[in-house]
């Protein structure tokens, strides 16, 4: 198994899902300069996809582009994290899912533009820029949701009694990991995770919400098991091309 | 229950360094933070600015249209107010 290979799709699948999720929301938002943030939000994470991917099919060597990755592998390819394709919900929930994603995403582009892959690096340091201010944006959003009306603050704080479960993903650290992190290509999960808890329990405390004490963990995104709903968003994404294949607009 | 709007802001955008902010036109937005981010969404994404100054809309005094007259007419016939009536010296350029 190629490990850089496995490891750019995980964070290149991030970005895919993701953006793909918060596309939903176009023409949907809550209010039209919401949904105009939430749209540019979506357009970073699918232009982060695109390098990401186009990378990951060099790397792979089997000529494949990063259309052909981000359009036409079956779900038990992709290897994003479960967070990313949990529906959007209201916008509580969406916000939700996106703090706790970027305050993951900040940290860990941090510790890649350091990356012995230059590569790697160039693209960790094009898109932490982009990153700061979706952290900037959701951690706000999270602190005015959570310390607002007593509405908004229960719907916060059940959107993240829902997701709270899904985090523990992100910190995994399995072969992939330790085998990239001999020859500086990624670094420590550990730290990565302290970093991520630090900024989280620091929005948290402003924004009055109570991280769930039930410690069930759900994953499987990392190895290609995912939950249905991945399933929709492919046929959604791939249709285009799985109808008229090879097709350009 | 009651649909509350968002109190609207002005949006000033400074272009370029050394140039002033100009008003590029108004969003809502819940408080002065998030008007930035809103302004920053909304009115730059095409990399039009290098600053942003937002003003909530009710904070700005204007002059009233039937004061026009009063206000601005009486400059009209005031002609040596610019400086039109000087005769620029050979060589000078840019004046």
């Amino acid at each position: 198994m190629n490990a850089l290979f496995e490891y750019l799709l995980r964070v290149g699948d991030d970005s895919l899902i993701l953006g793909h999720r918060l596309s939903e929301w176009c023409g949907h938002g809550p209010i039209l300069e919401e949904d105009i943030a939430m749209t540019n939000i979506a357009l970073d994470l699918v232009g982060q996809a695109t390098s990401i991917l186009k990378y990951a099919g060099e790397v792979e060597g089997k000529n494949r582009s990063e259309d052909d990755l981000a359009f036409l592998r079956f779900d038990r390819d992709y290897r994003n994290l479960l967070l990313v394709e949990q529906p959007n919900g209201d916008f509580g929930m969406t916000m939700m899912r996106q703090f706790l994603f970027d305050a993951y995403r900040k940290p860990l582009f941090e510790q890649l533009t350091n990356s012995s892959d230059s590569q790697l690096a160039a693209i960790a340091e094009k898109s932490l820029k982009e990153t700061k201010y979706h952290l900037r944006h959701s951690a706000e959003w999270t602190i005015r949701l959570g310390d607002g009306t007593e509405e908004s603050h229960q719907r916060v704080q059940e959107a993240l009694d829902t997701l709270w479960r899904y985090t523990p993903e992100m910190f995994i650290d399995d072969e992939i990991e330790s085998e990239l992190r001999k020859t500086g290509v990624t670094f420590s999960v550990e730290e990565l995770h302290a970093s991520w808890t630090k900024i989280a329990k620091e929005v948290f405390d402003e924004a009055t919400l109570v991280i769930p004490d039930n410690n069930w963990e759900q994953s499987g995104g990392r190895k290609g098991y995912h939950s249905e709903h991945l399933g929709y968003i492919l046929a959604e994404l791939q249709y285009m091309q799985r109808a008229y294949p090879g097709m350009k607009w | 229950m009651a649909k509350k709007e968002w109190p609207l802001w002005e949006v000033f955008i400074r272009n370029k360094q050394g140039l002033s902010h100009k008003h590029v036109g108004s969003l809502r937005a819940a408080d002065a933070e998030m008007a930035v981010e809103n302004a920053r969404d909304v009115y730059t994404r095409r990399s039009e600015g290098v600053s942003i100054w937002v003003v909530e809309s009710n904070h700005i005094h204007a002059s009233h249209p039937a004061d026009a007259d009063a206000l601005f007419e009486p400059a009209h016939s005031k002609v040596y107010r610019h400086p039109t009536f000087y005769d620029v010296p050979d060589g000078i350029e840019h004046m």
